[in-house]
């Protein structure tokens, strides 16, 4: 059981860590006709834009309120006011979702008060809603704000209702920021097929997941629509997929009295076989054969893979959940998970197995790599990889080196063999590298000069 | 703000260098040269932005942020901007402020990490960045710093420049200002020569100053200082010793070059890498000034016949692309100098410039595009995506050059795309670089897969087949 540490020093060294509000605006993605805005100065929502841009490679609607010095002092009430107007008049999304970043929390905007005035002042506004989460820059981490703003979605969206229709199919599903667009789509599929009907809140599938439009829109296209999220009161049961996601699901709990279970992970046999009993349960639909097909096809692969993960140490950098997702396989595939850095608490960090996780940032992971046969983390990592000449896998976000970062699958039996592929071709291929010349396992100089010693004795 | 900020502001919006700044009225000229920006529509990087794009090439310094995370976490390290030799800038620094910081202040904590960075990496100097937040809470950076260089030993330069301050260009000057203040003439070169200039405003993006300075070292003329491209700090700190200055990049660095000029005498120009006749204009210029300055006369042989030669060399290479260039309709969005010195270089391959946007051009680059283009109706002053979208779906144009910021607009359009703009991964600097965009262009538009995407389904057909059957 692992001790979870955070180092003393005031530098943080090549971070690995991102903002809350960049999480936050990620999970306003997830739904459908939105314009997320960052409350703050406008170079918070460009920083957040170009790095998202980078890594799904897609337009993003991002905007801001565009906070100036005076602005901020004064207070935002105006800009807040404008961008609302603005946006609506633009855009005409059917939802506008304000974070709020490090500059105006500082200054103690009362946005939630703004907002009240602002329905008052323009009875117009009726037919856009909008949600509010308070996400300083300078507290928690990136999956901190996908997780307040889900429970922030619930609790100003959600329609509070005591009766559920007779014989509802009818799930709510939480899934972390941690799963890609192709992730949520496999839980789709997999929810789908015992006969249950899915309302994924957020889902960046719909809008994220790499698609042609038919026409430009200034806002999402695709993800949650409002009418989904209004009547998820309705679920039987919720599903929230990684640790990050219980208050949120708590909060559609409280609101609505929707029953829920938190799986901590969907990558790995063990994990997937209790998502999957689960739904049979919740369902009484019998696990379909195309599971069962490929829970053998796992099983399979492990077998092949386990060769080349056998005493492999291991470093990883990510949010806690991703963290426990990929730390768990490894070393379910008997890897050693030498070195964890996080970005932000969670309970799962303590349950890692491995001696210490960090918080800390890429500085700690590169110093913990050392002597390490794969490094994972975001594409940040390359530099250190390339220092450490390790191995190295990009995981997280933003990866912005490599093609098809929404694309990615790993949760799923067909998710977990994929990545267990990936790794262990990884590891083959570093073992090619080391080739191999006819010199390679020549005696040492000394064996050579005593051999020549003793033959000249001779 | 503080009050040295504000004043440094006003200083900096006050702009002699500037004909368009000039030409504004007193109380127009202390509102600042960007316009105001508009809550809900704005789109670009703010100041802090700016101050980081203009010194992080100082390759040798580390650049520490001094804010939350988001300043530095969301945005480091998505630059091209190349070292020959350290990487120190490379390595991303911030104090990644927390709540308690916010309530009691972050100068203990900047202080702390100035001296771990010392200590560990050694640098020859430390650049620390304000921010949004650490403004707002007051923290005195410049005290800091100070502080920090009597204790170290070793420059601890403040750049003030929060994102709040305003837009990304006024960052480049604020950050500059700091360069001027801080740096500019506190050390003295091992040696002068009368071949010595300095550049400014180049930022070695993909390795575009070594498209040039190749041509450079032909002629015999030294780069005392690339401000701030793969720059090393102690270049920077005895750039005041250069004979003459180029100034790159429009009117991003402006107040360096004019000052420079007030304070030491050296005269400069303002010119263009991009195209074949700008970069030989440019280097005669350059000639021309040190000439002036005292160089030996031969200098100007040595740079025509340089320039001969190699013009010659750049259009047999182009020659076999003109015929399949020519007519093909460009539409360009960038900003500032090159919306005139891409069109002209564009336009010598028969390139159909079909638009050109002009949003963060000056006058003076607006004269140019007239003189280049002949009329004014191709200046696009602000073109939303929608439009531009639509602009190219309706294949009034065959290729958009652009930032990476709307590649999409293209792409989801089916349209081939080209990036010019600082996230690109090629150099198109110099004869060398002119060549590489041509021939970037020709293999975007004639790649194959444009026709494949652009390609109805087959059971989409025999859907609509099917539909007309039913309705004929």
């Amino acid at each position: 059981m692992a001790k979870v540490t955070v180092p003393k020093k005031a530098c943080a060294v090549n971070p690995l860590k991102m903002s809350q509000p960049l999480g936050a605006s990620y999970a306003f993605l997830g739904m459908n006709r939105c314009m997320p805005v960052m409350h703050g100065s406008q170079g918070c929502t460009s920083f957040g834009l170009v790095l998202l841009v980078r890594h799904f490679r897609e337009a993003i609607p991002l905007q801001t309120t565009a906070m100036n010095e005076a602005t901020t002092i004064m207070g935002g009430m105006e800009n807040i006011e404008k961008a609302i107007l603005n946006i609506r008049t633009r855009a005409k999304p059917d939802l506008i979702a304000i974070c709020s970043t490090g500059l105006t929390e500082t200054k103690g905007d009362d946005v939630v008060g703004f907002l009240k005035l602002i329905r008052q002042r323009h009875p117009e506004l009726a037919d856009t809603a909008i949600v509010y989460v308070s996400t300083p820059d300078y507290l928690g981490a990136f999956q901190d704000g996908w997780a307040k703003a889900t429970t922030a979605i619930i609790e100003t969206l959600v329609e509070p209702i005591q009766i559920r229709p007779a014989r509802s199919r009818q799930v709510a599903v939480l899934p972390g920021c941690h799963l890609t667009p192709r992730d949520i789509e496999e839980v789709r599929e997999i929810v789908k097929s015992f006969d249950l009907a899915p309302i994924f809140l957020p889902d960046v599938s719909g809008s994220l997941d790499g698609h042609i439009a038919d026409a430009f829109s200034p806002t999402t296209i695709g993800g949650t629509t409002l009418d989904d999220a209004r009547r998820l009161s309705a679920s039987i049961a919720t599903l929230a997929i990684g640790e990050q996601m219980r208050p949120a699901a708590a909060a559609l709990e409280a609101r609505a009295g929707v029953p829920y279970r938190v799986f901590d992970r969907l990558t790995g046999l063990d994990a997937m076989d209790q998502f999957l009993a689960h739904l049979a349960d919740l369902s009484g639909t019998p696990v379909p054969e195309k599971w069962r097909r490929q829970r053998s096809q796992l099983q399979d692969a492990m077998l092949d893979g386990h060769f080349f993960f056998g005493g492999k140490k291991i470093a990883i950098g990510a949010e806690p959940d991703l963290l426990w997702a990929l730390g768990s396989l490894v070393t379910e595939m008997g890897a050693q998970l030498h070195t964890a850095v996080t970005t932000t608490a969670s309970p799962l960090l303590e349950r890692l197995a491995t001696d210490e996780v960090i918080i800390g940032d890429l500085e700690d992971l590169e110093a913990g790599a050392r002597g390490c046969d794969l490094l994972i983390t975001h594409s940040h990592g390359r530099q250190a990889a390339a220092r450490l000449a390790i191995p190295f896998h990009r995981a997280g976000l933003p990866l912005f080196d490599r093609l098809g970062a929404g694309d990615v699958l790993s949760v799923g039996y067909r998710g977990t063999k994929a990545l267990i592929f990936t790794l262990g071709n990884l590891f083959l291929a570093a073992h090619e590298h080391h080739e191999v010349g006819p010199t390679q396992w020549a005696p040492p100089e000394e064996t050579l000069r005593a051999v020549e010693r003793a033959t000249l004795a001779a | 703000m503080s009050a040295l900020l504000n004043q440094k502001i006003q200083a900096v919006f006050d702009e002699p260098g500037c004909d368009k700044n000039q030409g504004k009225s007193e109380k127009e000229r202390k509102k600042g040269c960007t316009k105001q920006l508009a809550p809900g529509a704005a789109a670009g990087g703010c100041a802090f932005d700016g101050a980081k794009i203009a010194l992080q090439p100082i390759v040798d310094v580390a650049h520490l942020v001094h804010g939350p995370i988001a300043c530095e976490g969301n945005s480091w390290d998505n630059r091209h901007a190349l070292s020959s030799g350290p990487t120190t800038y490379r390595t991303g620094f911030t104090t990644d402020i927390n709540e308690m910081d916010v309530i009691y202040g972050g100068e203990k904590r900047l202080y702390k990490a100035i001296k771990e960075i010392i200590d560990k990496q050694d640098p020859p100097a430390v650049f620390v960045y304000q921010t949004c937040v650490t403004a707002l809470i007051g923290d005195d950076i410049e005290a800091v710093c100070k502080a920090a260089t009597a204790k170290f030993g070793k420059p601890v330069i403040p750049v003030n420049a929060p994102g709040f301050a305003g837009v990304k260009n006024l960052g480049n000057k604020l950050g500059a200002e700091a360069l001027l203040d801080y740096v500019i003439g506190t050390e003295e070169p091992d040696y002068t020569t009368p071949y010595d200039i300095n550049i400014i405003g180049e930022y070695n993006l993909s390795g575009e100053l070594w498209q040039v300075k190749p041509l450079l070292d032909a002629m015999g003329v030294r780069v005392l200082s690339c401000i701030s491209g793969d720059a090393r700090y102690r270049e920077v700190a005895y750039s005041h010793r250069a004979k003459a200055a180029m100034m790159v990049c429009s009117k991003a660095m402006i107040n360096v070059a004019r000052k420079m000029e007030e304070r030491y005498a050296i005269p400069y120009f303002e010119g263009s890498f991009y195209g074949i006749g700008d970069i030989s204009d440019s280097l005669r210029e350059i000639a021309r000034l040190l000439i002036r300055r005292g160089a030996p006369e031969d200098l100007m042989a040595r740079t025509e016949a340089l320039i001969a030669a190699e013009e010659a060399r750049a259009w047999a290479r182009l020659e076999p692309y003109k015929a399949r260039l020519a007519g093909k309709r460009v539409l360009l969005i960038t900003g500032g100098v090159k919306s005139w010195s891409v069109v002209a270089a564009l336009q010598e391959v028969g390139i159909e410039i079909v638009g050109t946007s002009v949003k963060k051009s000056t006058r003076e680059d607006k004269e140019k595009i007239k003189e280049i283009m002949g009329d004014e109706a191709h200046m696009i002053d602000d073109m939303s995506p929608r439009e531009m979208y639509a602009m190219l779906k309706e294949a009034r144009a065959d290729i958009m050059l652009s930032g990476g910021r709307s590649q999409f607009v293209a792409l989801k359009a089916k349209m081939p795309w080209l990036d010019i703009n600082q996230e690109r991964h090629h150099a198109y600097a110099g004869y060398e670089g002119m060549v590489k965009l041509v021939e970037e262009i020709d293999k975007t538009l004639y790649n194959p897969v444009w026709e494949q995407v652009r390609k109805a389904a087959p059971w989409e057909l025999d859907e609509a087949a099917a539909v007309e059957v039913a309705h004929g």
